[in-house]
């Protein structure tokens, strides 16, 4: 195989196993799980193919739209760099392993086929994303994604609040995307290309800085709204309606990456365009604050996960705002998507040991129940708390450097402060859950999971601590840290250890031993009640303003417009008809005269 | 005898059989195989690379005369945008007929429903295949007689079916009546002398062209005229009222083919003959066009009833097309003419599917009562279903996505060609009109939600509980639908090859 069959097999193989679901095998749900998950096994091995080809590698791209050069033509082209290259290991790694733990987690689902058509749809457009070598090719997957997340968050369709989490997926990615495609079009504006390589080689010629600026500000929106951003943010707690290894793959290691993936992408536009750059890194770093605060608040152990996912897209979308970071936010990206992916596949053995059960307050005790996902667990939060030499350690600082660096310190002081509250809701999530004992008789009858569930686990927290040691990590992180594996004790070394051992030891002293939350913050637990002023927005300018239009067109703009000329025609016809001439030849004289006249009126 | 003859006659002939005892059925669904037979032939030898001299269609031409002076002969051609239009026409025919109940089923007259059916799309045809500007007007004119019998008789909603006929019939009429002084102000103005399109194309080459003062007041007649037929607000409202109660063939046929005569026409007589007049009016019709797209996009998301639902969200997308049309440049018209086929093909889908809903669910669509979790029950018609809503919100995949990403890059065009010059009225409307995209995706998703997610109510289980899924018959209209739909989302390429030619053409005259 050459890099083009590697690259096109690893595009169209999720394809053809979701098409083949859908196109008959879904009538054998066992079958169509085998499928999915061959493909996704296979997919990981084009994946290391992938990685070992060298940039630059010779590959057809086919013509989608091709309306000539000089008009308009966009290619599904595949893109081979470091960049596409460490990426498709995270989408086809994690996503292998989500198969696999899906096997075990969806073996009774009614719905299994569909699950899994669901599943390869995913796959297909998230290596889309990865692949694409044009803004036109990165939109078309960016909203397939978006339809492959809406049908799985959907999945338990018949329950209201799953039919209503998809649809507003759905339909917040499209706000997002209103602005991206805009960004897109004014990118065309200015650098006429869409191909990312033009784009690069006519960015630095832009004189109009104004509206570069406008531009890449409107890509990012795509990002805002992909990655859930504040204030777009809202739509991924609610996505956690969806199975849990969806929460995994999707919502916490691909996805929600994929606007940090496409900034780093076109870093080198948000680099010529400094107010863009900041109001980037702002968003980022607010988003990460608001989101770790929300956290510590939550009871539901999934929804904590989510905001825990949400406060560190923040840290890495903060990372393509700060000059430099753009590397350090990948490389956080790809140690994020092991751990995270860990920690959301062990809340899934936990839920699934505990029928369902999904608070963390009638839980506990799950230490003695399920060690091997105890220990884990344990070893995904330890990553995602940054404890020094694991990989979420080497990654957060790597953002936190970069931040320092660039002399943006306000944003510093926020990534440090959240750096002391990302240990302490994680600790809070992992004493209530796993320490002490059992609150109910769902975690006093839990035990511990298949080989098939926590295989995958005991996989994933190897690469949770370790991944950034492995050379991939470097792929991505070319250019940053020249001193990586070397700890540099400085400032941000002791802040962050402060922020870890005040928040681990706060943590324990609060929850160890309690059966209900001792601290009540309503407005981190309504979530600065956004939700509602959402709805309030929604039910105003949309569903308000929809009714009196509705009665405008149905009560002034109807008869005005179309009832009084229709009625006017036959009043005419009436009128003759009082006239003694209301037959056919009243009717073609009086069509005849207006034309006439109306003629009359146009060309004289 | 030529392609355009053979696919204009075939409808015509089975109707007449059918009137003389042709069983109604099998005769309609043979016409329509065989017109889909014919328009795929055509397609497949159809000359891409033939350069037309002006933009009159030259390809597969015929003429007979019947006036020598003024010249007036029933003629015929075809270049790359009527052949477009042309395979939507035989495509939605053959679901319509497919989708239609059986003889049995059909109280009021089974022979004239079929007939009715073929004589609609032998309209639509002539008036596509037509390059005399005579015969343009009257086999659109023909096509609105079996829809009013249509409406008038078959409507499921009893009470009011007459009445509805009857408004919309007059004031479609209405509408012809405006175009057709329209028409006869523009052949004047372009010589008097022959209703041939090529003629008046070679006036306005090689003449002095009409004069603006005039073009102007002829291109706002014709603006409202066709606008009135393609549902442009505020001339729109009689269209949801109409779908809403037509049977479901015939607002497959209406929403999906014929209405895209007067979109047609805009892009074949309009623009390319008074070019002054079109660009005179640019800002009213971009404001227009966002009236159905931001307007009428809010006034969607308002309604109650499914099917009105459907018959706005049809208007809403109209805005689109009409967008295309206003950016006037080669991306914006192939896009402007792919979208036409593409919400062609898919508002008839789920025109298709919401006709099977209706027979299990009760004529009134309301969601009140309708819905909940109808997957459950069919989940077929749930799929389809979902395949219809995600090509309306223009999922990339189908003809849908890349026709709008066309339009969005022809409104853009200007700008790029000269990024000094700063946004233009064009290029906010085609902001504006993005946010558009926000809207459809909102009420075409609360729709599907209401009505085939959820939670299930009482009544709709007790409603649902003994009704089938949809039958293979039943899912061969949509899938006939769907399936095209798909191959040219994935290769839009397949519809390019001939609209971009003739748009290039187009462009290329109004450039002299």
């Amino acid at each position: 195989m050459d890099a083009n069959d590697i690259a096109w097999c690893l595009l169209l193989f999720p394809l053809i196993s979701a098409a083949t679901i859908l196109l008959g095998a879904k009538r054998w749900p066992g079958l169509s799980a085998v499928l999915s998950t061959g493909s996704a096994l296979v997919a990981f091995g084009l994946g290391v193919a992938f990685l070992r080809l060298g940039e630059g590698a010779e590959v057809r791209s086919y013509p989608w739209i091709d309306l000539g050069e000089d008009l308009f033509r966009a290619t599904i082209g595949l893109k081979i760099d470091p960049l596409s290259q460490g990426m498709m290991i995270v989408v086809t790694g994690v996503g292998a392993l989500v198969h696999l733990f899906s096997l075990g987690y969806m073996r009774e689902d009614a719905g299994k086929a569909r699950y899994f058509a669901g599943l390869s749809l995913f796959m297909f457009s998230m290596t889309g994303i990865v692949l694409a070598d044009n803004f036109a090719m990165m939109f078309v997957f960016w909203e397939l994604v978006g339809v492959s997340s809406y049908i799985l968050i959907g999945h338990w369709y018949e329950k209201n609040s799953a039919a209503d989490a998809a649809k507003k997926a759905f339909l917040v990615n499209r706000i997002g995307d209103f602005g991206f495609m805009i960004g897109i079009l004014l990118v065309w504006v200015l650098t006429g290309s869409i191909y990312f390589d033009q784009i690069a080689a006519a960015a630095g010629g832009v004189k109009n800085a104004s509206l570069l600026n406008v531009a890449v500000l409107l890509v990012f929106c795509g990002a805002v709204g992909k990655s859930a951003q504040l204030p777009l943010h809202v739509w991924l707690p609610d996505a956690m309606e969806g199975p849990t290894p969806v929460s995994a793959l999707i919502h916490a290691a691909t996805m929600v990456a994929a606007g940090v993936y496409m900034l780093a992408r076109v870093s080198f536009l948000v680099g010529t365009a400094e107010m863009a750059a900041h109001t980037i890194a702002w968003v980022g770093a607010l988003t990460a604050l608001a989101a770790a605060l929300m956290a510590t608040q939550q009871n539901d152990i999934k929804r904590i996960l989510a905001y825990s996912t949400l406060s560190q897209l923040g840290y890495m979308i903060m990372a393509q705002g700060v000059a430099g970071g753009s590397d350090a936010g990948m490389f956080h990206l790809f140690t994020h998507a092991w751990f995270k992916a860990l920690l959301f596949l062990g809340s899934g053995a936990v839920i699934h040991a505990c029928h369902h059960e999904q608070d963390i307050w009638k839980m506990g005790g799950l230490r003695q129940k399920m060690p091997i996902t105890f220990w884990t667990f344990a070893a995904g939060t330890a990553a995602l708390i940054a404890v020094p030499l694991t990989s979420g350690f080497w990654s957060k600082e790597a953002i936190l450097e970069a931040a320092h660096e660039d002399g943006m310190h306000l944003i510093y002081a926020v990534g440090i402060l959240v750096a002391f509250l990302t240990p302490f809701y994680m600790t809070r999530l992992f004493v209530v859950a796993f320490l002490g004992k059992p609150r109910t008789d769902h975690a006093g009858h839990a035990h511990e999971v298949t080989p098939v569930m926590w295989a995958p686990l005991a996989i994933l927290a190897v690469m949770a601590v370790f991944s950034a040691y492995s050379p991939i990590a470097h792929t991505l992180e070319a250019r940053g840290h020249a001193d990586f594996g070397h700890l540099h004790f400085g400032l941000t070394f002791w802040l962050s250890l402060a922020g870890l051992v005040a928040g681990v030891l706060g943590a324990v002293k609060l929850y160890r031993g309690v059966d209900a939350d001792p601290v009540n913050i309503p407005v981190f637990a309504r979530k600065f009640w956004l939700d509602e002023i959402y709805l309030f927005l929604v039910r105003v300018f949309q569903d308000f303003v929809g009714m009196i239009l509705d009665a405008i067109d149905r009560y002034v703009v109807d008869p005005v417009f179309v009832r009084f000329p229709a009625l006017c025609a036959m009043g005419g016809g009436y009128l003759l008809r009082l006239f003694q001439v209301g037959n056919l030849q009243g009717y073609a004289w009086l069509f005849g005269a207006g034309v006439v006249a109306l003629v009359w009126l146009l060309i004289s | 005898m030529s392609f355009p003859e053979y696919i204009i006659l075939i409808p015509i002939v089975f109707a007449v059989a059918i009137l003389f005892g042709a069983p109604a059925r099998f005769s309609a669904i043979l016409a329509a195989a065989l017109d889909a037979v014919a328009g795929l032939m055509m397609a497949s030898r159809f000359d891409t690379d033939a350069v037309a001299v002006n933009t009159a269609p030259s390809q597969f031409a015929t003429a007979h005369e019947i006036l020598s002076h003024p010249k007036l002969s029933l003629s015929f051609g075809i270049d790359g945008i009527s052949l477009v239009l042309v395979l939507l026409t035989v495509l939605v025919t053959l679901a319509a007929v497919l989708a239609s109940p059986a003889e049995s089923k059909i109280k009021g007259g089974p022979r004239l429903w079929y007939i009715s059916l073929l004589l609609i799309a032998a309209g639509a045809l002539g008036a596509f295949c037509s390059t005399d500007l005579f015969f343009f007007y009257a086999f659109h004119e023909l096509a609105l007689i079996p829809t009013f019998l249509m409406i008038g008789r078959f409507s499921h909603n009893t009470e009011n079916r007459v009445r509805t006929a009857w408004t919309v019939t007059i004031y479609l009429a209405v509408g012809s009546l405006i175009l057709l002084a329209g028409l006869i102000a523009l052949f004047f103005a372009a010589g008097g002398q022959s209703f041939a399109m090529e003629h008046l194309y070679e006036h306005v080459t090689t003449g002095d062209g009409i004069p603006a003062e005039k073009q102007n007041g002829i291109y706002l007649t014709l603006l409202i005229g066709f606008g009135i037929l393609v549902s442009l607000f505020p001339f729109h409202s009689w269209a949801p009222a109409a779908y809403a109660d037509a049977p479901a063939p015939v607002s497959m046929l209406h929403s999906g083919v014929l209405k895209k005569f007067g979109l047609y026409g805009l892009i074949r007589v309009a623009t390319p003959l008074l070019p002054e007049g079109a660009a005179h009016w640019q800002h009213l019709l971009l404001a227009l066009l966002l009236g159905n797209i931001l307007l009428l996009g809010l006034v969607t998301i308002a309604q109650r009833r499914f099917d009105y639902l459907l018959g706005y969200s049809s208007v809403m997308h109209m805005g689109y097309v009409f967008l295309g049309i206003a950016s006037g440049n080669s991306i914006g018209l192939q896009g402007a003419v792919l979208l036409m086929f593409a919400h062609g093909v898919s508002i008839a889908l789920l025109f298709a599917l919401t006709g099977a809903l209706r027979e299990r669910a009760g004529s009134v669509l309301e969601f009140e009562t309708v819905g909940g979790g109808l997957a459950r029950h069919y989940p077929a018609l749930g799929l389809l279903f979902g395949f219809a809503v995600f090509a309306s919100v223009g999922l990339p995949g189908f003809a849908n996505f890349a026709a709008e990403l066309l339009v969005f890059f022809g409104g853009f065009k200007p700008f790029a060609a000269d990024a000094a010059a700063g946004m233009k009225p064009l290029q906010w409307a085609t902001v504006l009109a993005l946010w558009g995209v926000v809207i459809s995706a909102v009420y075409m998703l609360r729709a599907y939600r209401r009505l085939f997610k959820g939670e299930r109510s009482e009544h709709a289980v007790a409603l649902h509980k003994e009704a089938a899924d949809l039958t293979w018959i039943e899912r061969l209209p949509a899938l006939l639908l769907l399936v095209p739909l798909m191959l040219t989302g994935f290769v839009p390429g397949l519809l390019l090859r001939f609209i971009a030619p003739a748009v290039e053409g187009f462009t290329a005259f109004l450039g002299k």
